[in-house]
């Protein structure tokens, strides 16, 4: 299968290696991979900050940039859900309504893609370590992404998942809403990281890159041990 | 006894925003009583899951509820005349107010000409969204809430914490002291004494009061009747022992038959309480029959606009006003748990408050409650009556955007999209983010700033993605 990725700008600048690790796993079983370099950033923090106008214009830029693409696979739960569940609405009403709706068809974030669209659990990974799992928010409530990265985990060999109780809280990023309200962005921080650092785990996995950034930023000022890995990075290592 | 009026402190522009910002700094610091608050919350979880669990399908049962309300939203031209006709066949008498101001003229006028002295009151946020107490305090009549949570507010001189649940961040022996200090009551830390001190202290209260003053949880089109949910009793002592018993209500509390309440009643308990059923559900049909020996002898409904048919006109965000006030969006909200209910500084905290404050009180002013949301998107979930709070923050923002954007910040986005538009600016901007990042780290630019007071920020790679790629190929 011809897959393009979607690499959010995060990902581009900061974390290329979660870019690398989705490729690698998507060519190890067999496919096409792709990357659009014409491809810049999905326009979320405009549209969230309200700012639809300019939201729009860079939306519809991604609608011409993955023109005729066969499946566009991300790997940020957030990103995935702009393009898919918010695209259509910044753009219902307007001339590129059926385009915006057809990208959001074949939009996937990156577990989605692998155990609905491709059907794979076990990808062959080995990873010796205990995780627990971060749910984005997004991933969890716009794409309603559950079970997907949790089968995949449970089919990496060596791998213990131990689930915190705070699983569906949110770490607090928010985007810029975690530089406009540090105190509460911080407090939720507290919260979910406190959960995910009481499993003992030696990993916590997320499927968003900027929940990573909030989660390790506040571990790391806090001095306290646990790092966050991206699923894609966990699924590429091993011994397969 | 006067209620303190957190809610009106904002007076100008810009002080809501501030005084928010305040509030929630000052807020996270208190861990003790953020951790109780989890705590207290921690037990509703547990009642609320087991009480889903009950449900042969609980999504299909908001999708009941949600249509129930939707129906009757979208027919209240029809509905809201029908309910009247038959409410005023069974000898009540409805007001209509357009707005708080109205309203609270309507009642000062009521209760005035019924010569009352004293007045007992029932739990209602309708009430406290109009700043009845104040109101009536002023004419100087003695109101007292008969609902323990608000009783126990009116004596600390706060308004409610939460809309359901007013006093949920007072403890125990706080409450013991306050029953000691202005009751004269003995020190007590079983909760059952302290219900009974109130109580026996309301009792006498009910049978001296001339008015009684309630809310409406619902309003049942095709019999005229008021449905109200309570768990103590005393909404039915205040509506039936006064000798008038005056009601307020938004007029979107309309549904259309009593079978709605079948589905509406259950799961408004369940989603607020964790309750399979409120412990009482009554509906009132009017005042005191010829036939009937008791029962007020005048009763009036006076049903408030304030805002609504504004939101009823914005199809977008109309079914904001299916909202049945069940406070589970607030349950579940990070940002209630974490900055508490007194930090909104509005009548209706959390989620749903802070989508429909701007709407009661003025976007401009109160846009920053639906800025302050990380989009998690729980409420949603939590909402019995599949409200779409989180999105409607989302509206909240671009309107606001829309009617004043604030030009830094518009310069910004628009600076943002320019940039986006063109890969190979992107690619040089990133690269210059990149090659800077240790430096603005060391100057902590604003926003920057604000991160790195809490968190760290890790070193940027020496290539992109977009480097990477090329190289590979």
């Amino acid at each position: 299968m011809q897959i393009d990725l979607f690499i959010p700008c995060f990902v581009d600048q900061m974390t290329p290696g979660v870019g690398l690790a989705v490729t690698r796993v998507l060519e190890r079983l067999g496919h096409t991979v792709e990357f659009r370099p014409a491809q810049t950033c999905c326009g979320q923090p405009s549209f969230n900050s309200g700012y639809w106008d300019e939201a729009r214009s860079v939306a519809i830029r991604a609608l011409d940039v993955f023109e005729g693409a066969q499946a566009v696979v991300g790997p940020s739960g957030s990103c995935v859900a702009m393009m898919r569940v918010f695209y259509p609405q910044l753009l219902a009403g307007t001339p590129h309504e059926t385009r915006a709706l057809d990208l959001a068809s074949k939009t996937f974030e990156f577990s989605e893609f692998l155990v609905e669209k491709l059907g794979v659990t076990d990808v062959g990974a080995r990873f010796p370590h205990s995780v627990t799992y971060h749910d984005g928010c997004h991933g969890l409530r716009e794409l309603r992404i559950q079970q997907a990265p949790r089968q995949l985990l449970r089919a990496v060999k060596d791998l213990e998942l131990i689930e915190c109780d705070e699983a569906e809280s949110c770490c607090g990023f928010g985007g810029l809403f975690s530089v406009k309200f540090p105190m509460i962005s911080t407090a939720m921080a507290e919260v979910k990281g406190g959960s995910l650092a009481r499993t003992e785990c030696e990993y916590i996995v997320s499927s968003d890159p900027t929940c990573q950034l909030q989660l390790d930023g506040w571990f790391s000022k806090k001095k306290m041990k646990p790092r966050t890995i991206h699923l894609a990075e966990v699924l590429a290592g091993g011994d397969a | 006894m006067s209620v303190h009026d957190a809610t009106t402190k904002a007076a100008l522009p810009a002080e809501a925003k501030n005084q928010f910002l305040h509030d929630a700094a000052e807020h996270v610091r208190d861990i003790d009583h953020r951790s109780f608050v989890r705590k207290a919350l921690g037990g509703y979880y547990v009642t609320r899951d087991s009480q889903k669990a009950k449900y042969r399908d609980w999504e299909h049962a908001r999708d009941a509820a949600a249509l129930a309300k939707w129906s009757a939203v979208n027919r209240l031209d029809e509905l809201l005349p029908l309910f009247v006709t038959n409410f005023e066949a069974g000898g009540g008498i409805v007001h209509f107010a357009r707005d708080a101001q109205e309203a609270r003229t309507i009642i000062v006028d009521l209760v005035r000409a019924s010569n009352a002295k004293a007045i007992i009151k029932s739990k209602c946020m309708t009430t406290e969204e109009i700043h009845l107490n104040d109101a009536l305090e002023k004419e100087g009549y003695v109101v007292v809430e008969s609902d323990l949570g608000e009783f126990i507010q009116q004596l600390r001189g706060e308004p409610p914490y939460h809309f359901v649940f007013p006093c949920m961040h007072v403890r125990r022996g706080e409450i013991s002291d306050l029953f000691q200090k202005h009751l004269g009551t003995e020190p007590t830390q079983s909760p059952e004494e302290l219900t009974m001190i109130a109580r026996r202290y309301m009792r006498q209260l009910y049978v001296d009061a001339d008015v009684g003053i309630t809310g409406a949880n619902f309003l049942v089109a095709e019999t005229g009747q008021i449905s109200i949910t309570e768990n103590e009793g005393n909404a039915r002592l205040t509506a039936a022992l006064p000798r008038v018993h005056i009601a307020l209500s938004g007029i979107e509390k309309v549904v259309a038959s009593l079978a709605d309440l079948a589905v509406l009643l259950p799961m408004l308990a369940t989603a607020g309480t964790g309750q399979p059923m409120t412990c009482y559900n009554t509906l009132y049909s009017g005042p005191q029959k010829n036939d009937e020996p008791d029962g007020p002898r005048e009763m009036h409904l006076v049903l408030l606009d304030n805002a609504r048919t504004a939101i009823l006109a914005d199809p977008e965000q109309r079914d904001s006003l299916h909202c049945i006030r069940c406070g589970a969006c607030l349950n579940v909200c990070p940002i209630f748990k974490n900055v508490g209910g007194f930090t909104y500084g509005t009548t209706y905290q959390g989620p749903i408050g802070s989508v429909i404050t701007p709407h009661l009180r003025g976007l401009s002013d109160w846009n920053h409650l639906s800025s302050a949301s990380s989009l998690c998107g729980a409420c949603t979930d939590a909402c019995p009556v599949r409200i779409d709070i989180h999105h409607h923050l989302l509206h909240n923002r671009r309107n606001a955007v829309r009617a004043s954007p604030k030009r830094l910040e518009h310069i910004g986005h628009q600076l943002f999209a320019f940039v986006a538009a063109r890969p190979w600016l992107f690619a040089a901007g990133g690269k210059l983010f990149r090659w800077s990042l240790g430096f603005l780290k060391k100057i902590r630019p604003p926003l920057l700033r604000q991160w790195l007071e809490t968190r760290d920020l890790p070193p940027a790679p020496p290539k992109s993605f977009r480097q990477l790629w090329k190289e590979r190929s």
